[in-house]
């Protein structure tokens, strides 16, 4: 009986919570990333740079509003525009003339824009340390089974996942634009020989992942200290989450960033100095036995 | 076709080249000896990842872990062993090799672009290794003031050694790729299934590449040692590696020296412009978008297009 009490302690069941609203995170920036991976083949290194200019603009966003919940909120909305609008400026303006280079051209590109966003956050947001608030109406706990606290953010968090999810899904499957970036992915020279506008389905798929990695910048705000160089690991496990998952498969995405966010947390457990190698362990096994990721790959 | 020409020119230039090396340290001042042996020693690095990046077409995104591991092992050896230093600079090398196989083994049964994305995350898992490892590796301080034998520990003689390692393994490098071996890797860059075909063993040959490049990374990582006395984690990070394939890129990859070139314009723009301004990364990244778009073969590659033309 102990141990099965040690099993279903209050503290692993905290920490599968804790790994499951990261998980949200993980999820809702990655699946940007494997959408445009899918699409448009482009490994986007400036995608953890995007997040983090999400952050930052959350961070403005809550200050303008004050603080309170309407800033929070504005945060939700303002924070993957401004995001949204800034890939956008990059895609028309130099992305889309590289489509038929080379993957590693693009992803020096996109590391180029990584070093000039990096320095831009540092221009105009400064070096220091950054909070942004909780919003009131999400502070407090909420008590799981036996009694367990839990923070209310993160509970929502763990709502927002399931959304962003069903609204890829929504978008992927049901809109008309959705399914030409699907079958562009297939083959886009057929696309543009049916008279498709491929150049602005292309467009606006990029802008789509993007807009989900400011999504994400702008949920994770209240959990974490905004600063520079929070892009760094973030775009790692990022990458990690999208093989995991199979190269341009959202729904691998989500399975990755589960995997990934659950083998965090309970590694953390397990030991606490080198919690972090836990998730890197998972990808090497799942990639040994399964070398193109979990889900069939568009590629 | 170009190596006819080049040949007889080229001897003479690189001679001069050389000559230019070796007095060096008699007429510049001691931090421009140090920047040289940094140039030196990263432009080996550069070639080493453009041995298997340009002539065996693998996606190594991840380069520098080899780099900053060799630097690691041969720090760590001089300290913690006791035994003679010199022993330290083959224990790096090694050690980076035989890191090199490990994740060649894990990784090479990917193709292009899933190889370079599972490597650039299994380097970071190294890196996490050994930004966590306070006891072993010191942590994000890093390791410094590792004891160097005396013969080799002044600014001179540390470039002097750093100059002539450097200049037998690009003797070594060349002549790998001059043989059989870089002309059956080659074969494999241009037309993999057709390289199959004719009885070449792929992998087994883009794994071997793979432990050459990663042997010679960790050389230059024990040079660094030689010449700087530290190792930190900054050594392994992937930017360091995306900044080497910024060299590859800007010196061209198709020419052997270009790297070098490469390396060596940024290392030299890195540190005049920083006495300008702190925003070196900027500059870096717009520069980086100008090679891509206007000097896709590079420096190098574009004087040759011009020589060939004119």
């Amino acid at each position: 009986m102990d141990f099965i009490g040690a099993i279903f302690s209050p503290k692993l069941l905290s920490q599968i919570f804790v790994g499951l609203s990261r998980t949200t995170i993980l999820f809702t920036v990655s699946s940007g990333m494997t959408l445009i991976l899918g699409v448009l083949r482009i490994p986007n290194v400036a995608h953890g740079s995007l997040y983090m200019i999400g952050a930052f603009t959350a961070y403005t966003t809550s200050m303008v509003f004050g603080g309170g919940n309407l800033g929070f909120w504005m945060s939700l909305i303002i924070a993957p525009l401004v995001v949204a609008l800034v890939s956008l400026i990059s895609e028309r303006g130099l992305f889309q003339f590289l489509y038929e280079r080379e993957h590693l051209m693009l992803l020096l590109l996109t590391f180029a824009f990584s070093l000039v966003f990096g320095d831009l956050v540092k221009i105009i947001w400064g070096a220091e340390y950054k909070s942004v608030p909780v919003p009131p109406a999400f502070q407090g706990y909420v008590y799981l089974m036996g009694g367990l606290p839990f923070p209310l953010y993160n509970f929502f968090l763990l709502l927002v996942g399931p959304l962003v999810a069903v609204g890829l899904w929504l978008f992927v499957n049901k809109t008309k634009i959705g399914k030409i970036a699907r079958a562009a992915a297939v083959d886009r020279e057929m696309v543009g020989a049916v008279g498709i506008n491929v150049s602005w389905v292309f467009a606006s798929v990029f802008v789509i992942g993007c807009l989900l990695a400011g999504l994400g910048g702008a949920l994770v705000a209240p959990t974490v200290s905004v600063t520079l160089g929070m892009d760094h690991t973030l775009i790692m496990e990022t990458f990690l989450i999208v093989i995991m998952g199979g190269l341009g498969n959202i729904w691998g995405a989500l399975l990755g960033a589960l995997i990934f966010g659950l083998a965090q947390s309970l590694g953390i457990l397990i030991w606490p100095q080198f919690g972090i190698v836990f998730p890197y362990a998972a990808v090497i096994v799942v990639l040994l036995l399964r070398p193109t990721g979990l889900l069939k790959s568009t590629w | 076709m170009e190596k006819g020409f080049f040949k007889s020119k080229g001897m003479i230039w690189g001679l001069i080249g050389l000559i230019i090396l070796f007095v060096l340290p008699g007429v510049l001042p001691r931090f421009y000896i140090y920047l040289t042996s940094i140039i030196l020693l990263t432009g080996l690095l550069a070639t080493s990842l453009n041995l298997v990046l340009g002539y065996g077409g693998i996606f190594q995104f991840h380069h520098a872990v080899f780099y900053g591991v060799g630097a690691y092992a041969t720090a760590l050896m001089i300290i913690k062993s006791g035994l003679t230093p010199w022993l330290g600079f083959i224990v790096g090398p090694l050690v980076s090799s035989l890191l090199s196989l490990i994740m060649g083994i894990i990784c090479i049964r990917l193709s292009k672009l899933y190889f370079g994305m599972l490597q650039i995350s299994l380097g970071s898992l190294v890196w996490i290794i050994v930004y966590r490892w306070y006891s072993f590796t010191g942590g994000d301080d890093g390791i410094h003031g590792v004891p160097i034998p005396d013969i080799i520990s002044s600014p001179t003689s540390a470039y002097y050694f750093t100059l002539i390692i450097t200049l037998l393994c690009f003797i070594v490098m060349y002549k790998i790729i001059k043989s059989p071996f870089g002309s059956a890797l080659q074969g494999i860059r241009d037309n993999p299934v057709r390289s199959e075909m004719i009885g070449i063993n792929v992998k087994r040959h883009q794994l071997l590449a793979l432990v050459i490049a990663g042997f010679f990374a960790g050389i230059a990582g024990s040079l660094f040692v030689v010449v700087d006395n530290t190792v930190f984690p900054d050594m392994l990070f992937w930017t360091l590696s995306l900044e080497i394939l910024i060299m590859c890129l800007l010196g061209g990859w198709f020419s052997f020296l270009g790297p070098m070139l490469g390396a060596a314009i940024i290392i030299v723009l890195r540190t005049f412009i920083s006495t300008f301004t702190s925003y070196w990364t900027l500059v870096l990244g717009i520069l980086m978008m100008f090679v891509i778009f206007f000097l896709p073969n590079g420096v190098l590659g574009y004087i040759e297009e011009k020589l060939k033309k004119g």
